[in-house]
């Protein structure tokens, strides 16, 4: 038997395997992706993203008890960062995850950014597709504890879950950038904390202040407790009037297309830099060049014009 | 290719001195491992479960409440229920000398006591890495 068959029956393990396969991208593993490709399509796919220490982990955990009670069936990538200059990663997200019936219907996978700087991993993308296309209903995506610009979760999810804390006042004065625009959910958590009520407020009275019209989902902002299971089921519900939401105005299938689109051109990218700049290289001494533009005798946009027409011509 | 050594480590029973494990886990890392760190009060099971999510190489886990020679065990038996004794278990803590040897012998790879160094660990699991065969087939 090999780990593919193993995966279409259903086997953990094997699905374990082929996620590794994937993240290490080792010899084929575009083949292979391609096979799972034609079984998914399924889930749904939820992102939770927000500050360090917001308590990502724990509502994760907190809304994986909620699926269990709803039977469904959840894989999740929680990301951490690897460090930059040993490649070592510390991922701790597990430690947030209790009294999960175990061979039941949740799986987690704890994956480090591997030098990605966008909140998640290269491979995230396609770690989803290998968990839809093994028959999980949901999967959910925790990103790493994220600023304003690492914002990669809208093009690996169907909704955007972001964890903001009582401490986040200033992140909503700050409402236009990047993290705040992002949400379709927002999860005011340590709601028990003073205070909790001022920030739930201004985030209300800036969103309502959007421009918006009958066709605008109104975005929500649900106070939870995650340590203490509090609201929960209202995150839950919130998140799947999301989806609903988005499948009744088509912008479900819009996404996902421009989703795909995006995925082509990153390919693309990669296959160009690998195949054309990478060989590039090794034909054209870019040290002389600069020199020569050091010197004043052309400039750069001259010389990428002129090794670019080279390529046209190949 | 990208790969990197795995490596879960977890604090099985009711033994709350995790001091050793973090000290492991952050001498682990900084050797460029990904570590993951599942925290106290872990059942064998629970231990076994997590490290075939993980996909990873190896499980290290820490004892200091006199109960190894009962957890390891309990562990060696669930991997091997679970089709998982190709994964590493080491692990370390207050554990005699003689129990040490007793517990290689039944198939934990390696047992670290107080005063050995991190080092030894980080040597090693790169050691036991390149003698881990894998000839699986994929597709
Ligand atoms: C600090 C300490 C505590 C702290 C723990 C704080 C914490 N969060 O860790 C506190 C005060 C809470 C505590 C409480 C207790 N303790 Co205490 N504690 C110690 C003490 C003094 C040091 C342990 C320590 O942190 N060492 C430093 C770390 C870095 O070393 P280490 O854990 O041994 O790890 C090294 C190696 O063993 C190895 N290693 C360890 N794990 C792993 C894992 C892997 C994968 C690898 C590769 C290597 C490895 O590498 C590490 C680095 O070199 C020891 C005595 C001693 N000298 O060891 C007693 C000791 C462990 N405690 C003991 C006892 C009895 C208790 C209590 C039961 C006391 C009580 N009656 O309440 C409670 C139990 C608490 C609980 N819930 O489990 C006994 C255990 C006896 C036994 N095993 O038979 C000891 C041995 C003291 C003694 N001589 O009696 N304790
Ligand atoms: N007071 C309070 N603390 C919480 C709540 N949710 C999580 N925490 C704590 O916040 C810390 C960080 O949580 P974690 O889930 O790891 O955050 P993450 O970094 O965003 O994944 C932990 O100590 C949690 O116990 C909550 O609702 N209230
Ligand atoms: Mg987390």
């Amino acid at each position: 038997m090999t780990v593919l068959e193993n995966f279409l029956n259903g086997d953990k393990r094997a699905l374990s395997k082929i996620i590794s396969y994937i993240e290490n991208r080792e010899d084929g593993y575009r083949e292979l992706l391609g096979k799972l490709y034609a079984k998914s399509g399924n889930a749904i796919r939820i992102g939770v993203t927000g500050p360090p220490g917001a308590g990502k982990s724990t509502l994760v955990n907190a809304l994986l008890h909620k699926f269990l009670k709803e039977n469904k069936k959840v894989g999740v990538i929680a990301v951490d960062p690897s460090s930059p200059f040993t490649g070592g990663a510390l991922l701790g997200d597990r430690v947030r995850m209790h009294e999960f019936p175990l061979d039941g219907n949740i799986f987690f996978r704890s994956m480090a950014t591997r030098g990605a700087s966008g909140g998640l991993t290269a491979a995230t993308n396609n770690i989803l597709v290998a968990m839809d296309a093994f028959g999980f209903d949901v999967t959910i995506v925790e990103t790493v504890g994220v600023g304003q610009v690492e914002l990669d979760i809208i093009d690996a999810c169907d909704t955007v879950v972001v964890t903001l804390v009582p401490e986040s006042g200033d992140a909503v004065q700050a409402m236009k950038a990047g993290l705040m625009e992002i949400a379709d959910v927002f999860a005011v958590n340590k709601a028990d904390r003073p205070n909790s009520d001022r920030i739930v407020t201004d985030l209300r009275m800036a969103l309502e202040f959007k421009a918006h019209d009958e066709h605008t989902w109104m975005i929500p902002v649900v106070p939870t407790v995650a340590i203490e299971q509090k609201n929960i089921d209202e995150l839950y519900d919130k998140i799947f009037e999301h989806i609903a939401f988005i499948k009744a105005n088509g912008n479900f299938e819009i996404h996902r297309r421009l989703q795909i689109e995006k995925k082509i051109i990153a390919i693309l990218k990669s296959r160009f830099e690998k195949e054309y700049l990478e060989k590039l290289a090794e034909k054209v001494d870019f040290h002389d060049i600069s020199e020569k533009v050091f010197l004043g005798k052309t400039n750069p946009y001259i010389v990428a014009s002129e090794l670019f027409a080279d390529f046209k011509k190949q | 290719m990208d790969k990197k050594i795995r490596v879960l480590l977890a604090k099985p029973g009711l033994d709350g001195h995790d001091r050793g494990i973090k000290v492991i886990a952050a001498a682990l890392r900084d050797a460029g491992m990904e570590v993951i760190y599942t925290g106290l009060r872990q059942t064998p099971a629970m231990i076994v479960d997590a490290a075939i999510q993980e996909d990873v190489d190896a499980i290290g886990v820490s004892i200091l409440s006199g109960a190894h020679m009962t957890l390891f065990p309990a562990i060696l038996d669930v991997m091997k229920e679970k089709n998982a004794s190709d994964i590493i278990l080491f692990g370390g803590g207050i554990i005699p000398d003689d129990d040490k040897e007793e517990l290689e012998k039944l198939g934990v790879s390696k047992v670290f006591t107080p005063g050995a160094p991190t080092t030894e660990a980080i040597e090693f699991l790169r050691n036991a890495m390149l003698s881990k065969g894998n000839d699986e087939q994929i597709m």
